[in-house]
């Protein structure tokens, strides 16, 4: 067990947790923070996307002890009331069906939008193909991050 | 409008206490404090509630409360079945908040998510709900005003009296209508005047679920709680035999290791309480990733079950004796029982004419044997449960489609009354059958009761996996009989399973054919199967409407018109009397595709399939186009329409046919399950492949029959028929028939 101190939706946090911790639990257990989702464990879902100094990265593999002095942010923290243009355009797709997974699909599509601000059907693809969606939704998550990318 | 008698609903209408002193404040529960509100929206929060029904609350500011009665798992209800009540009681939707309900049969009968039911099975008793709270509080307002009921009007949440010019929002008459005795009659609305129903409406969870705030059974939490898993045996046929915790009770964050059996050895089971592990260990922690440690470390011995009958109680009483061999079955001793089987008489189930003469006699004969595998349901939220046990109560809360048939499981299990358990009914994160079998419930009230603490009971995705309930692997053989001029004379289905028939004798097309006949046959198994989104007929559907694809080509005819020839011949003159379709209204989705999907003058380069299919009271028809793009299939579009009746919620009853479309193409190209001596040979998402973004479909295209007809199912419909459009368009674009699900099997690459 050892002290973390980290940076999460810009604040400052401080855990008790095993070094080899995935942030993923950290962020559930730890911090109570439970936008973040377990699907898998083994970074084949996507349903704990987080932003690691601003890019998608897999929390269920992300060990707490690697990530001092870097930022993260949760769906939580994505924006301050629902106000980012993906968000936005979830809500105007009304995207989500049993909603499990869109906390990961919009944490990966903000990531996209940020380093491609106006993303091909083939950019989105390829960003997106990591985020498993079971109830069927990647048709409207696909319209939904055009639409986000002409708010943005 | 519609005057109904409100007997059959009075039972919902009970109240959960007298509304003393003129009103009530009803506590918000876990669950209702996750509401999507901004706080400037929280601020207008009325200062008082009045209980109007179990199902409605009203505010003294004219704010309503609509209580969703039905778990939650995708399909919307949470929105759907409010805007029924809201529609009737006639408010403006914008001063609707919904809070979910908690397990009360009493108030809120049978809380059922499942067989595409929903709406369906709701319609008139909310409807009546919305209609009967009008009526109280045109009542009350008639009391105050002095004057006759019948000159009060509504309109968005407001009484008026036109003569009198008198007004008044529901918010000021709530109190007094809390007190007028329910009506015994009450009129329904013409759905003409519908304002609310049949316009769409966005998801009122929409904002909770993008901003990440708790909802689902996993993010429950409660103060002091810790946290379990499982560990079940590696092999369906094996059971637990001892277990060693020594490694395991010293590390860190662990609390206890236990073992658990989920079943009392007298307990009568209902057709809900499937499960192939009812012994296993637990092992109780601090936190999740601790508990994860110390399940890599423990060791349990597992040794093989003997083989055993067991009985169950299904829906309305009915028995089923399951015969559960011993043994370590493999997918190969599988297919080769199947086959055998396959090759043998089956029961038969139904006859119509003199199949054996028409093949005897037939000009043609075309014979064609399709199968599936297993499936997983992979709901993207694992099997969960939280549960307090304290004493001789408990407390749950948990994702389950069927909260109902868990509760004298959870109560036998337990040695406690079954009014004792108090449940809150958490959204799941999917369930597609799944969550029908809540066994996950029982095992954390058993770990609580063990440990002495409150628990919160999670799965693995590999304990999620292979845990069992799958979609059965299936088998059916197709034969046509055609005459010299290329009729179809006759039909012969002989379909089985493991372990049960996916046949639906009294489907189309049966009720088309003079000669026609079904039969069946089950091997037993101890792998556990269940529910998956349209049970049976995600494979019968497949099948039937791949084959009737090659006679129709083998006729040369038209896909489309070969189906539509036979539905007017099944309309006109129908043979058999238990025919469980409606011809007119399947052939009706047929020809609204054909219509929408420019049917006979598409792209050149573009494959076509078209399939459809009547499950769940509705009817649905798909054409699919595809391309194929470096060898892998690539579906461009998919024109889909449906007959369900009214159709509540339209832009989220898209979204369901569309992820419906889009899930089946999945499970269709890549879904499937497979076991060596009775393991499941994928345990998680880097072997199990599930459809992705880049596999999509690009448009969907939804259109809905209208009518006036009720609702009828909407979750599973969709799904069945998409298998066949993508078989035949397949056909289409490689000139080779797809027999065997998955269509694409291990390899990626079609050609």
């Amino acid at each position: 067990m050892a002290t973390y101190n980290l940076t999460i939706n810009g604040k400052e946090m401080q855990v008790d947790a095993t070094p080899d911790t995935p942030m993923l639990w950290v962020l559930r257990d730890h911090l109570n923070m439970v936008g973040t989702k377990y699907g898998c464990g083994i970074a084949q879902c996507g349903a704990c996307t987080v932003h690691l100094d601003g890019v998608a990265m897999r929390s269920c593999q992300l060990p707490v002890s690697a990530i001092e002095n870097k930022k993260i942010t949760t769906i939580e923290g994505l924006s301050e009331n629902g106000t980012h243009p993906v968000q936005q355009a979830w809500l105007e797709h009304d995207v989500p069906q049993c909603g499990y997974c869109q906390a990961g699909q919009i944490m990966s599509a903000a990531a996209l939008l940020k380093d491609n601000p106006n993303p091909s059907d083939g950019d989105i693809d390829v960003a997106m193909n990591g985020n498993i969606c079971r109830c069927g939704t990647y048709t409207r998550i696909k319209a939904a991050i055009k639409t986000a990318a002409k708010m943005s | 409008m519609t005057l109904i008698k409100t007997a059959v609903g009075r039972r919902s209408f009970l109240k959960s206490t007298a509304v003393a002193g003129g009103g009530m404040m009803l506590g918000f529960s876990w669950l209702a404090s996750c509401q999507s509100k901004t706080e400037a929206e929280v601020l207008a929060m009325p200062k008082e509630w009045f209980e109007i029904n179990s199902y409605l609350k009203i505010g003294d500011n004219g704010v309503v409360t609509i209580i969703a009665p039905n778990p939650e798992f995708g399909q919307n209800v949470r929105t759907s079945m409010p805007m029924i009540v809201a529609e009737e009681l006639d408010v403006d939707w914008k001063n609707v908040l919904v809070e979910q309900a908690p397990y009360d049969a009493k108030k809120y009968g049978f809380q059922f998510t499942g067989g595409s039911r929903g709406i369906m099975s709701r319609w008139e008793s909310l409807r009546m709900t919305g209609a009967t709270a009008r009526q109280m509080l045109r009542t009350a307002a008639a009391q105050a005003w002095e004057v006759p009921v019948e000159e009060i009007t509504t309109n968005a949440g407001v009484l008026h009296h036109e003569a009198s010019g008198k007004s008044a929002g529901y918010g000021e008459m709530a109190s007094a209508a809390g007190k007028i005795p329910v009506p015994k009659e009450v009129n329904l609305k013409s759905i003409k005047d519908f304002k609310i129903i049949g316009t769409s409406r966005k998801n009122v969870d929409g904002k909770d679920i993008v901003t990440g705030k708790p909802m689902f059974g996993v993010d429950y939490h409660q103060e002091g709680m810790l946290f379990a898993m499982i560990e079940h045996p590696p092999a369906f046929g094996m059971t637990l035999k001892s277990v060693d915790d020594s490694a395991v009770k010293g590390m860190p964050g662990i609390k206890e290791v236990v073992t658990i059996k989920s079943y009392k050895d007298d307990f009568a089971k209902g057709g809900f309480d499937t499960n192939a592990f009812a012994e296993i260990v637990a092992i109780v922690g601090n936190s999740t990733w601790e508990v994860m440690q110390a399940k890599k470390q423990l060791k349990v011995k597992w040794k093989p079950i003997e083989a055993y009958k067991e009985t169950v109680t299904g829906f309305g009483g009915n028995k089923q004796v399951k015969n559960i061999p011993a043994g370590l079955e493999s997918t190969t001793s599988h297919n080769a029982q199947m086959e055998a089987l396959a090759a043998k008489p089956g029961k038969v189930v139904r006859k119509d004419g003199n199949p054996d003469a028409a093949f005897k006699n037939a000009a043609k004969i075309i014979e064609r044997s399709y199968s599936a595998p297993f499936l997983a349901h992979n709901c993207m939220e694992p099997m969960n449960s939280f549960a307090h046990v304290q004493g001789d109560k408990v407390k749950i809360a948990a994702p389950l489609q069927i909260p109902a048939l868990i509760i004298p499981t959870i109560a036998a299990s337990l040695e406690i009354p079954a009014e004792n358990i108090e449940m809150d009914i958490t959204r799941m994160g999917g369930g597609f059958g799944r969550r029908a079998y809540s066994h996950y419930i029982v095992e954390a009230a058993l770990i609580s009761k063990q440990v002495n603490a409150p628990v919160k009971l999670m799965y693995t995705r590999e304990d999620d996996m292979t845990n069992g309930i799958y979609r059965p692997t299936y088998q059916a053989t197709y034969r046509a009989a055609l005459d010299e001029n290329n009729n179809l004379t006759a039909l012969h289905i002989k379909a089985g399973g493991i372990p049960e028939s996916p046949l639906f004798a009294n489907r189309f097309p049966a009720g088309a054919l003079d000669n026609y006949k079904a039969e069946e046959w089950v091997i037993d198994s101890n792998i556990t199967i269940g529910a998956f989104r349209a049970p049976r007929s995600n494979f019968m559907a497949g099948a039937e409407q791949s084959f009737l694809d090659e006679v129709a080509e083998a006729a040369g005819k038209d896909p489309i018109q070969f189906r539509l020839d036979l539905l007017k011949r099944a309309q006109e003159n129908p043979v058999g009397e238990k025919n469980d379709y409606d011809a007119a209204r399947y052939a009706g989705v047929l020809e609204l595709v054909r219509e929408k999907a420019n049917w006979g003058k598409g792209d050149a380069n573009v494959s076509r399939g078209v399939s459809a299919y009547f499950c769940h009271s509705t009817y649905a028809a798909h054409v699919l186009d595809m391309t194929i793009e470096d060898g892998k299939p690539v579906v461009q579009k998919v024109s889909c329409a449906i007959d369900c009746g009214v159709v509540v919620n339209p832009d989220a009853a898209k979204n369901m046919a569309e992820g419906a479309i889009t899930d089946g193409i999945g499970n269709a190209l890549y879904g499937e399950l497979t076991f060596k001596d009775g393991v499941p040979e994928k345990k998680n998402y880097d072997k199990y492949r599930m459809i992705r973004m880049s596999e999509a479909p690009k448009e969907i295209d939804v259109h809905f029959v209208q009518n006036e007809i009720n609702p009828t199912g909407m979750g599973e419909p969709p799904f069945p028929p998409i298998f066949g459009a993508m078989a035949n368009a397949m056909y289409q674009a490689t000139g080779k028939r797809s027999y065997k699900q998955p269509f694409l099997g291990n390899k990626q690459i079609l050609g």
